[in-house]
C-alpha cells in the first residue's frame, strides 16, 4: 500500500521538474513583453530596456529558471507585472474564489448524480433507466461553454434570478450578508455545472449498484429477509460509495479546465479568469504559476483517486 | 483431391453464380453492411445521419460562393440589423456583418477542424495505442510514462499558450496544436484492447511463424479491432467540435477575420448582444447542439452495430 504511493510520488518528481522547464521556456518564448504595453508611448527606450534588465528578463534562460526556483523555494513567486503585487498573494485570493465554486459544483453534482444513479440500476432496464441514460447522455455530448452561455441568458438576463458578473456584490456588508451574496453569485455557475457533469458517476455508479445486486451478499442478504429498501440502503449503496468517492479526485482535471469557461462566461474573479487576463497582458509571472499549479492540482487529483481505489481495490496494487 | 478438383472446375456458370450468391449469404455480412442495417432499424439515426451530412454538404458547398474578406468588412450601416431587415435573413452583427453568412462559414471552418483533428489525433493515438500495448516492457512503460505526463498537462491553458506563441498561425497550425493534446483518449483505449488481444492465439501464431512485428500491429491485431477504432473516431468527432469552439469563444482559436461558430457564440461576451440582440449569438450556438448531438447519436448507433448483442437491425 505505502509503496504504491511512494513510488507514484517518485514518478511524479520529474514529471513537474519537466512541466515546470516547459511553462517557463514556453512562457518566455511569447512575444512582447511585459512592460511596452503599460509605459507612456513616448517613453525612453533606454528606460525600458533598464527595467527590462532589472527584471533580469535579459538572462540566458536556464539562470532564469534557476533565479525562478529558488524563488519558488523560499515561497517566492515574483511580482505580477500587471497588477503589481505579488503573485503568490494574487493567486491565492483569485484560488479561494475557484475553490469554492468547485467545492461547491462537485457537491451538488454528487447530490444530483447518486440518487440518478441508485434509481438507474435499481429499475435497470426500464423506463427510468432510459430516461436518464438519455439525459447524461445529452448533458455529456453538449459543450459545456455553449451551456454556460445559454444558462447565463435564459436565468442571468431574461429572467434575472441570478447575478452574472462577480464573485460577491459589491453593496454587501461584512458577516453574514457577504456569505449569502458569495453563495448567491457562485449558485447558478455551480448548478449549470452539476446539472451537465453527472454523466462519469452516474454511468459508474449504475453499473456498480448492478453488479452489486446480483452478487452473493445481497441474496443472503435478501434471503436472510432484509427489507429491499435496507439492501439498496445498507449493503450495496455503502459499498458502492467508495469507489464513486474516487471520482472526486479525477474530476478535479474536469473541474479546473471548465473554470477557465465558466470564470470568463460568469466575469468570475477566479484563477481562470485570471490565467486569461494574464495572457493578453504577457504576464509571465503570473502565467507559469498558474500552469504550474493547475499541472500540480491533477496530479494530485489523480494521485488521491488511485489511492482511494487501491484502497478499496488490492488488485490495482499490483507491481 | 485431384478428383474434388475436376469436378469443381466442371460447375457451370449458373451454378457458380448461385453458389457465389449463396454463400454470401451465408457469411457475416461486413461492418459497413451491419452499421448501414442498422441505421435502416433506427429511424431518428438514419434522420441524425441525413442531418449531418447534409448540413457539412451544404455549408461546404454554400461556403465556395462566400467572399469572406467582403463579408468581414465592417458596415456600420448595418449595424445588429435585426433578422429579416436589411436584406439580411439572420441579421448582423455589431460590426453590420451577416450573421447568416457568418455562420455558413463558422461551420465550414469548425467543422473542417474538427475533421483535421480527428484525423490528426486518431491516427496518432491509434498507432501510440497499438504500438505501447503490443510490445509490453521498456517500450510501453516509456510511453505510458509519457501518456502520464500528456494528461497531467492541463491542456486548454497550454493550447492558449502555444497559439499565443505562433505568431501567424491559421487553420492548419491550429489543428496540429490541438492535436498534440487530444490523443490521449483514443491512445488508452486501443492499448487496453491491443493488450488483450496481444494474448490471442492468432499473434501467438503470427509470431511464431516470424511474420514481422509491425505486419502483426498493422495487419493482424488492427482490424481486429477496427469497429473499436470507427466507434472511437465517430465519438471523438463529436468532442472536437466543442474543442475548436471553445477556445475560439475564449479568444484564443481561429484568428478574428476567420469566422468560427465559437467566434459567433463569444458575441454574447457583450452585455448588449446577449440581452437584445440575440441573433449575433444565438443561432450558433443551437447550431453546436444540434450537431453535437447528432454525431454523437451517430456514434451510439455504430457503437451498438459494433457490439453483436445490442444491435438493433436484422444482421443474421
Amino acid at each position: 500500500m505505502w509503496k504504491t504511493i511512494l513510488r507514484r510520488i517518485l514518478i511524479m518528481i520529474p514529471e513537474i521538474i519537466i512541466l515546470s522547464i516547459l511553462v517557463f521556456l514556453l512562457a518566455k518564448a511569447m512575444p512582447g513583453d511585459p512592460f511596452t504595453g503599460s509605459i507612456n508611448p513616448k517613453a525612453d527606450p533606454a528606460q525600458l530596456h533598464h527595467l527590462m534588465k532589472i527584471n533580469g528578463l535579459y538572462d540566458p534562460w536556464y539562470q532564469q529558471y534557476w533565479n525562478w526556483v529558488v524563488h519558488l523555494f523560499h515561497g517566492n513567486l515574483g511580482n505580477s507585472y500587471q497588477y503589481q503585487e505579488p503573485v503568490t498573494r494574487l493567486i491565492g485570493g483569485r484560488a479561494i474564489n475557484t475553490l469554492w465554486l468547485a467545492l461547491f459544483t462537485t457537491i451538488l453534482t454528487y447530490c444530483i448524480a447518486l440518487p440518478m444513479g441508485m434509481y438507474a440500476a435499481k429499475h435497470e432496464g426500464k423506463l427510468p433507466d432510459s430516461i436518464i441514460r438519455v439525459y447524461t447522455y445529452v448533458t455529456f455530448c453538449i459543450p459545456f461553454f455553449v451551456i454556460l452561455v445559454i444558462g447565463v441568458w435564459i436565468f442571468g438576463f431574461v429572467l434575472g434570478w441570478f447575478p452574472t458578473t462577480g464573485s460577491i456584490s459589491s453593496t454587501a456588508t461584512p458577516g453574514i450578508q457577504s456569505v449569502g451574496s458569495r453563495i448567491y453569485h457562485i449558485l447558478l455557475p455551480g448548478i449549470l455545472g452539476a446539472l451537465f457533469g453527472t454523466v462519469n458517476v452516474v454511468q459508474y455508479l449504475r453499473s456498480e449498484v448492478i453488479d452489486a445486486k446480483r452478487s452473493d451478499y445481497v441474496r443472503t442478504a435478501r434471503s436472510k429477509g432484509v427489507p429491499e429498501k435496507d439492501i439498496y440502503k445498507h449493503h450495496i449503496f455503502r459499498n458502492s460509495l467508495l469507489p464513486i468517492a474516487a471520482f472526486a479526485g479525477y474530476s478535479i482535471t474536469g473541474l479546473l479546465n471548465g473554470s477557465l469557461f465558466t470564470e470568463t462566461v460568469f466575469s468570475y474573479p477566479g484563477m481562470g479568469l485570471l490565467f486569461i487576463n494574464s495572457i493578453s497582458y504577457r504576464d509571465y509571472t503570473v502565467i507559469t504559476a498558474l500552469v504550474l499549479i493547475y499541472g500540480i492540482l491533477n496530479l494530485l487529483g489523480t494521485l488521491l483517486s488511485d489511492i482511494i481505489l487501491s484502497i478499496v481495490d488490492p488488485r490495482i496494487r499490483i507491481q | 483431391m485431384e478428383e474434388n478438383l475436376n469436378k469443381h472446375s466442371n460447375i457451370s456458370a449458373a451454378d457458380l453464380d448461385r453458389l457465389t450468391k449463396e454463400a454470401s449469404e451465408e457469411a457475416t455480412p461486413s461492418s459497413a453492411k451491419i452499421i448501414w442495417n442498422e441505421f435502416k432499424a433506427d429511424k431518428p439515426a438514419m434522420g441524425a445521419l441525413i442531418i449531418v451530412i447534409g448540413f457539412i454538404l451544404f455549408v461546404m458547398i454554400a461556403a465556395l460562393f462566400i467572399n469572406t474578406p467582403k463579408m468581414m468588412e465592417t458596415n456600420i450601416m448595418n449595424y445588429n440589423a435585426a433578422p429579416g431587415s436589411n436584406g439580411f435573413l439572420f441579421g448582423a452583427d455589431t460590426g453590420g456583418r451577416s450573421v447568416g453568412q457568418q455562420l455558413i462559414v463558422g461551420a465550414r471552418n469548425s467543422i473542417g477542424i474538427a475533421i483535421g483533428l480527428t484525423l490528426i489525433s486518431s491516427t496518432f493515438g491509434i498507432c501510440w495505442g497499438l504500438i505501447s500495448g503490443y510490445f509490453n516492457g521498456y517500450i510501453d512503460w516509456g510511453m505510458q510514462r509519457v501518456y502520464d505526463f500528456m494528461m497531467m498537462l492541463p491542456m486548454t491553458m497550454m493550447i492558449i499558450v502555444l497559439v499565443t506563441i505562433i505568431k501567424n498561425y491559421n487553420a492548419v497550425t491550429l489543428t496540429f496544436i490541438f492535436s498534440i493534446f487530444y490523443w490521449e483518449g483514443t491512445s488508452r483505449l486501443i492499448r487496453s484492447r491491443t493488450l488483450s488481444e496481444s494474448e490471442k492465439d492468432y499473434v501467438a501464431a503470427a509470431k511464431t511463424s516470424g511474420t514481422s512485428n509491425f505486419k502483426i500491429i498493422f495487419k493482424e491485431i488492427m482490424p481486429n479491432i477496427s469497429s473499436l477504432i470507427i466507434v472511437d473516431t465517430t465519438l471523438s468527432f463529436a468532442e472536437n467540435i466543442g474543442v475548436e469552439t471553445g477556445l475560439s469563444y475564449l479568444g484564443f482559436g481561429l484568428p478574428i477575420q476567420t469566422p468560427s461558430l465559437g467566434t459567433l457564440i463569444a458575441n454574447a461576451n457583450d452585455p448588449n448582444n446577449i440581452t437584445q440582440y440575440w441573433w449575433t449569438w444565438l443561432p450558433a450556438a443551437i447550431l453546436i447542439i444540434i450537431l453535437c448531438l447528432s454525431i454523437s447519436y451517430i456514434g451510439q448507433v455504430v457503437r451498438r452495430s459494433a457490439d453483436a448483442s445490442q444491435r438493433h437491425g436484422i444482421t443474421d
